[in-house]
């Protein structure tokens, strides 16, 4: 995890809130390394993890993970952490016979479907077991990304769905956190797109936005961070509700400046 | 003019956004009815009854009827828990209700509902239960007025939709706000008079009261300290903005080039 950030957003693994929805959304850059920063916070923070990653490999976040800190094959040996691999699985739903629906069962269907199977998954991910094995402390739904199942065919209304029941059960009944990232389509004119980001935004307890400069790229400023907190009118909190930092990607950090005071101009 | 909102009966459009959220002015007008003694019922498909509930006293929460399409909205959980018909079913079993007094019906939200009903049906169902007190029942009583609420997220739905719901409401409150500081933005259509348009500066208090103010205050917006005094910029220049009276009469009494003399 990225310990600037926490310190951006006031929160480190021990103490942080739960019963949250987080978005991430990216607008012409990668936003990426908000997924990965969320991984590692929450399994430091010795949560039951359940990522559904269809846009990467498994190896991939792997090897982010352990210059963050974190070994996933470790995590996922000891039950912390349930991986549905996107990219492997989705092909066991053409040459795999399943006694019951895959949770990519929506891409073997002709019409418009839903996410039900998929959300089956994740509850019987992050159910709690009384085992008596070492408890995690609250469990946690990471998903990279939505845009990708407007791709695959779903309707925005079945995605909002989706995350809709993951709320009611991660968030509300299991008192857990559900982080997830939406591309911002930006000028490409994509109503289905805009429903689902806009239809998260609402839902949201916190919106984290990476955007690319609007003058292009630059080697030294990858882009900007917008940072909202979406409070409800009567709160009486005091804190910024919107705050917004340009930032620069290195190895395994990232650091973030105020606008114009990034260390290469100063 | 906010806290006279439910004074007319019919439906209210409170239009929201991502950065100005309506749910708690929805509540403070929810909190309003039940203290007027009126039946309030909440379709509440976006939240939790806790969190609905959350910050209202015990006498608000014993006036409140909760129907919670929340947790299992599409009946995926197939328990036979689920409330049957969906939230269209229960709307239209408040059209038939039966007793007389006032009633409030929140929609949390109705943008919930406009996307997963079809517009027609939705807006042939808010009619009906809004302009039930213009159908008296059969026994030729008058029934109490009825305040249909309805929570709309902006940015979710095309012209189309809004522009029916906008022909359907007799009142549209649009959220805004500048400097941390939320208004109201009220397009009100009252039986053969002018439509009325007002901004009006709001808070609300944590119990959901509404505390409606004059305007964005003045601490809160941002101007330069009083203990500074402005700065000259025109002191300390390396040269020299003004003319000395000699500089000025030469100036004045300079023949420009385009203007015909007896010299020339």
């Amino acid at each position: 995890m990225f310990l600037e950030l926490n310190n951006l957003l006031n929160t480190t693994p021990e103490r942080a809130e739960q019963g949250k929805l987080t978005l991430l959304c990216d607008a012409k850059t990668d936003g990426s390394f908000l997924v990965h920063h969320f991984l590692s916070f929450y399994l430091k923070a010795n949560c039951k993890v359940c990522f559904v990653a269809l846009i990467q490999s498994f190896s991939h976040y792997n090897i982010v993970g352990q210059k963050l800190g974190v070994n996933l094959t470790m995590a996922r040996e000891r039950g912390q952490l349930v991986f549905l691999e996107g990219l492997k699985s989705a092909v066991d739903v053409f040459f795999q016979a399943q006694e019951k629906p895959h949770p990519l069962q929506f891409l073997r269907e002709a019409n418009a479907g839903n996410l039900k199977p998929l959300f089956e998954f994740v509850r019987e991910a992050l159910k709690p077991v009384d085992s008596g094995e070492a408890g995690w402390t609250y469990p946690v739904l990471l998903v990279d990304d939505l845009s990708v199942l407007l791709s695959l065919g779903l309707g925005a209304v079945a995605v909002l769905d989706f995350i809709h029941y993951c709320r009611a059960t991660v968030c509300w009944e299991l008192k857990g956190n559900v982080v997830v990232l939406v591309h911002d389509s930006g000028d490409v004119e994509d109503e289905e797109n805009d429903i689902l980001l806009n239809g998260l935004s609402h839902q949201s307890h916190l919106i984290l936005r990476a955007e690319g400069l609007a003058t292009g790229f630059c080697r030294d400023v990858h882009g900007q961070l917008r940072i909202l907190w979406r409070r409800p009118l009567q709160s009486t909190s005091q804190r910024d509700q919107s705050l917004t930092y340009q930032y620069k990607i290195q190895d395994r950090s990232v650091s973030f400046f105020a606008k114009g005071m990034s260390p290469a101009v100063l | 003019m906010l806290d006279s909102l439910l004074a007319l009966g019919g439906l209210v459009l409170l239009r929201d956004s991502v950065e100005w959220e309506g749910r708690s002015l929805l509540k403070a007008l929810v909190k309003k009815s039940a203290l007027c003694g009126e039946q309030v019922h909440i379709l509440g498909c976006e939240v939790s009854e806790e969190e609905f509930r959350e910050g209202f006293d015990s006498d608000i929460n014993n006036r409140l009827v909760y129907h919670d399409f929340f947790r299992d909205p599409l009946n995926w959980s197939e328990t036979g828990e689920a409330l049957p018909g969906g939230p269209l079913g229960a709307l239209r079993a408040m059209c038939k209700r039966t007793d007389l007094g006032p009633v409030t019906i929140a929609l949390d939200s109705l943008s919930w509902l406009l996307l997963h009903l079809p517009c027609a049906t939705l807006c042939q169902t808010l009619h009906a239960v809004s302009h039930q007190d213009s159908c008296p029942l059969g026994d030729g009583s008058p029934v109490g007025k009825v305040h249909v609420l309805g929570l709309l997220h902006e940015e979710l739905h095309g012209p189309g939709p809004m522009g029916a719901l906008s022909s359907l409401a007799q009142t549209e409150v649009t959220l805004g706000g500048t400097m941390g500081q939320a208004s109201a933005r009220i397009l009100c259509r009252r039986p053969r008079q002018h439509p009325t348009d007002q901004t009006q500066w709001f808070s609300i208090l944590p119990d959901f009261s509404l505390d409606l103010q004059a305007g964005p205050s003045i601490e809160s917006q941002p101007h330069s300290d009083p203990h500074i005094p402005p700065v000259d910029p025109t002191a300390h220049l390396t040269f020299n903005l003004h003319l000395s009276k000699k500089e000025r009469e030469a100036r004045d009494s300079l023949t420009l080039p385009f203007q015909f003399s007896s010299e020339k």
